[in-house]
């Protein structure tokens, strides 16, 4: 029985990975600026199942992939939600994904997300990751870490990637505010003068 | 003699930002920098191998690999090894977080990074580098390395096996 049941997941896997290879443009380096991105289908803190191709309105999505416990991740919580009262309703609403695997890091769970979703309010999906691996899919190392997406033509095309500011640990001593200044640019139909910055993060434990 | 004043100056004149707090009876200082003053220590031109962990005690695989870079240190005592802690942590906890956990375990060379502005200094490390902690760079003069990644005592013996020291 047990035997079967390792089979069972070996088939599994292999057929995800065939389903990966084959509708997702993988690249084990990630996403780049002008790449296009894939969709998903995530659960939601709420328990409902959030893609993108849900926001039929929308004109791109900031991405950001962050968690409960990391300091980085915690001190730009605020300002996610600033970017999701600012930019929801000019059409780019934030989508957060957690990409930690709660096994391998205290703190993690689902369970965990639903009750700091709920102490921060936030304003904006926060998306359980699971075992689909949609960060490796962008290239995300750490968090947080930000991808600013566009709708061209049908397809979501990668604009921005990186940090919100230049000022990770400490939103007090911003000056330059890269994610906001991007889609800034976007809207006004300018090109973006920088598309991709870094900035201090945990690494993802998956 | 002149240079051990100058030496002291500068210390004293350092020390304003280097918080530091007495742990278990021990005074436990950790000397502070921007990346402009940290900076030279990526490149100094002498026959010393060095060995820079950045690392955080919010970081729990930097945690997790750091007995594997003391027992390197240890071991290698008294040749020209030098393994530095460059800590990340905020610097408002300090004296909560990172000067206990010195103290406790009595790391030497621990210094504190404290610069918000990491999309500027972090290509200056390594253009490779997204930001993620774990992170090392081992260098001898002119021949380096980093990783991005965590390390155990054997793989960190084998990281650092190309070099004389």
């Amino acid at each position: 029985m047990k035997k079967l049941a390792i089979l069972a997941s070996v088939a599994v896997s292999a057929v995800s990975l065939a389903f990966a290879w084959n509708t997702i443009n993988f690249d084990p380096t990630g996403y780049q600026v002008g790449d296009t991105a894939t969709d998903f289908s995530l659960k939601n803190v709420d328990g409902n199942l959030v893609a993108l191709s849900d926001y039929s309105n929308s004109k791109g999505f900031i991405i950001a992939f962050t968690c409960n416990t990391c300091p980085f991740s915690r001190a730009n919580e605020n300002r996610l939600i600033a970017l999701d009262q600012k930019y929801k309703k000019l059409a780019y609403p934030v989508i957060a994904i957690n990409p930690n695997d709660p096994n391998e890091k205290d703190g993690e769970s689902y369970a965990a997300m639903q009750k700091r979703a709920r102490e921060k309010n936030f304003t904006f999906p926060y998306l359980y990751e699971g075992d689909q691996k949609i960060h490796a899919v962008y290239g995300a190392l750490k968090t947080p870490h930000v991808y600013l997406l566009n709708k061209e033509n049908g397809e979501l095309i990668v604009k921005y990637i990186g940090a919100i500011d230049d000022s990770s640990r400490d939103e007090n001593r911003v000056d330059q505010k890269f994610l906001e200044n991007a889609v800034d640019d976007l809207l006004a139909g300018d090109p973006i003068k920088i598309t991709s910055t870094k900035s201090i993060g945990c690494s993802i434990k998956s | 003699m002149l240079l051990f004043f100058s030496f002291k100056e500068k210390q004293q004149k350092m020390a304003k930002n280097n918080p530091s707090a007495v742990v278990n009876g021990q005074k436990v200082e950790i000397l502070s920098y921007d990346f402009n003053d940290f900076e030279p220590l990526l490149h100094k031109k002498d026959d010393t191998l060095r060995i820079i962990n950045f690392w955080a005690t919010w970081c729990k695989p930097c945690v997790k690999e750091l007995p594997a870079f003391t027992r390197v240190a240890r071991e290698f005592n008294g040749k020209k090894v030098k393994v530095i802690f460059v800590s990340l942590d905020f610097p408002g906890q300090m004296e909560q977080k990172l000067i206990p956990f010195v103290a406790e375990r009595k790391l030497e060379n621990v210094i504190l990074l404290d610069d918000s502005k990491s999309n500027t200094w972090i290509p200056k490390v390594d253009e490779a580098w997204s930001g993620a902690i774990p992170a090392t760079l081992i260098y001898k003069k002119g021949q380096r390395d980093f990783y991005e990644s965590g390390f155990n005592y054997s793989s960190l013996k084998e990281a650092i096996s190309d070099y004389d020291f």
